[in-house]
């Protein structure tokens, strides 16, 4: 028997409306796999990642984690759409990172990193200060634990919010647009900062990104999306180096004559 | 014209009284402001709930104050919720301005970014969690000087509770003005009184208010 992969999206299908987003997706993600998902605006690829956050819901299809389903559960040798209790135990093994930092404004960047541990996790404060210092160090922001993010720059609060979603200790680290909100000059820290979670924690990345430059050097695969769909896929040396879809040619032409 | 003589006589009567106008004031906000905070939380967490709430706001919203102290005053009694005037005059404040500040609240919960709601899922924080931690102190801060507003209009409105006969400050100068056929100087002074307690308290806010944004903003 193969191993179950770390996520499975099994037919699963968005709809707003009469719009679908998207369309029968299958996608696996093995255990400690980068995979990154590149396509055009509006082809579904942030989606991707809320439905798995349980940001979104889904309209079809199941979502598989960990060999668990997320969206249901089983009972009496049925499977039931899933409870709130089923669900946040599954969500507990999901991190996100967000475009908008989306850092809690009213509490420092240590506070920020301790709320969840200490709340959900039943951490003593202790602990999870100390914890919490720790990651703050891996993201190189010791000096800066008691600053509000209002005195941060973007990047500064990026990193905080990467170490605040490492701090619940999650299994897959879900990157969405993460360096679209930052000024150029401050993109290299935070990709510095996944570089590093990636070759130093055994986790299973997701990434929504737009740095083919990363992405490309990064990933072990890489996702084409558009119109709702995976176009093309595999590993980033063919994507980039030789890819097979019209679409994907055009869409990486575009992307470079614009960077 | 003015008899100091008289003033002197009726300050000590009138300052009894203004303590009641105070405990009116204060326990009637103290119910607005949990009560409108307990109705606008309602309204976050569930629709169907909210409906309700929704719909007891509009009305109490749109009947008069005074109508609303009547009701619980005089026409409770007939279904065996006997209430005295003091308590019935401050319930029916509270139950007003309750309504108004769930609106104040709402407005608060509204202009916390959707951002704040999706981080405290992505971190799996339980909705209390998350309701008690994330969206309250950031809900709460700007909406004090609309809460400090309301505090004064409430105020200004225990007048009111003269209309059954609670002893509170306009009472007792009607009741001076009536006795002794003197009403320029209780009147005056119960005007003054009210004025200088509005400009403190709208003071207070403002200082109140400078303090949470230096802390919060």
């Amino acid at each position: 028997m193969t191993e179950m992969p770390m996520v499975r999206y099994e037919n699963v299908s968005k709809r707003y409306g009469a719009f679908t987003v998207l369309d029968n997706l299958n996608l696996d993600v093995a255990r400690g796999e980068k995979v990154s998902i590149i396509g055009p605006s509006g082809s579904g690829k942030t989606t991707v990642l809320r439905m798995l956050m349980t940001l979104e819901s889904i309209n079809g299809g199941t979502l598989w984690v960990d060999g668990e389903p997320m969206t249901h559960m089983s009972k009496n040798g049925r499977l039931v759409p899933a409870d709130a209790r089923h669900i946040r135990r599954i969500r507990a093994k999901i991190g996100m990172v967000f475009q908008s930092f989306n850092l809690f404004p009213h509490m420092t960047a240590l506070g920020n990193c301790i709320e969840a541990p200490i709340t959900v996790l039943g951490m003593g404060r202790k602990e999870a200060e100390e914890r919490a210092a720790e990651l703050l160090d891996m993201v190189g922001l010791s000096a800066k634990k008691d600053h509000y993010p209002g005195q941060l720059s973007g990047g500064q609060q990026q990193r905080v919010a990467i170490a605040r979603a490492l701090a619940m200790r999650p299994k897959i680290m879900l990157f969405d647009e993460v360096t679209s909100a930052l000024d150029p000059e401050l993109v290299g820290e935070v990709l510095q900062v996944i570089r590093r979670i990636g070759a130093e924690h055994d986790l299973t990345m997701l990434m929504v990104t737009h740095q083919m430059g990363f992405a490309k050097e990064f990933s072990d695969r890489v996702c084409f999306f558009y119109q709702g769909k995976i176009c093309e896929q595999g590993p980033p040396a063919q994507i980039f180096g030789n890819p097979q879809n019209e679409r994907t040619r055009q869409f990486l032409n575009a992307v470079l004559e614009a960077g | 014209m003015w008899d100091w003589a008289f003033t002197i006589d009726i300050l000590p009567v009138l300052a009894r009284a203004a303590v009641i106008t105070v405990q009116a004031t204060a326990i009637g906000f103290v119910i607005a402001a949990l009560l409108g905070l307990v109705l606008a939380s309602i309204r976050l967490s569930s629709p169907a709930a909210g409906l309700v709430v929704a719909i007891l706001v509009e009305l109490v919203r749109s009947t008069p104050l005074l109508i609303q102290i009547f009701f619980l005053f005089f026409v409770l009694p007939k279904v065996g919720i006997v209430l005295d005037a003091f308590t019935a005059g401050v319930l029916a404040i509270g139950l007003h301005y309750a309504a108004y500040c769930s609106e104040v609240y709402r407005a608060g919960f509204e202009n916390v970014p959707r951002g704040q709601w999706e981080a405290s899922i992505a971190l799996n924080l339980s909705p209390w969690t998350t309701f008690k931690d994330i969206i309250l102190p950031q809900a709460l801060p700007p909406v004090v000087p609309a809460l400090g507003n309301y505090l004064i209009a409430l105020f200004k409105e225990t007048p009111l509770l003269s209309a059954i006969a609670v002893v509170e400050l306009m009472q007792r100068a009607k009741i001076i003005g009536s006795e002794t056929f003197r009403y320029t100087e209780p009147v005056t002074l119960v005007g003054l009184f009210f004025l200088v307690m509005s400009l403190l308290s709208a003071g207070l806010v403002r200082v109140l208010d400078g303090w949470l944004s230096r802390r919060y903003g």
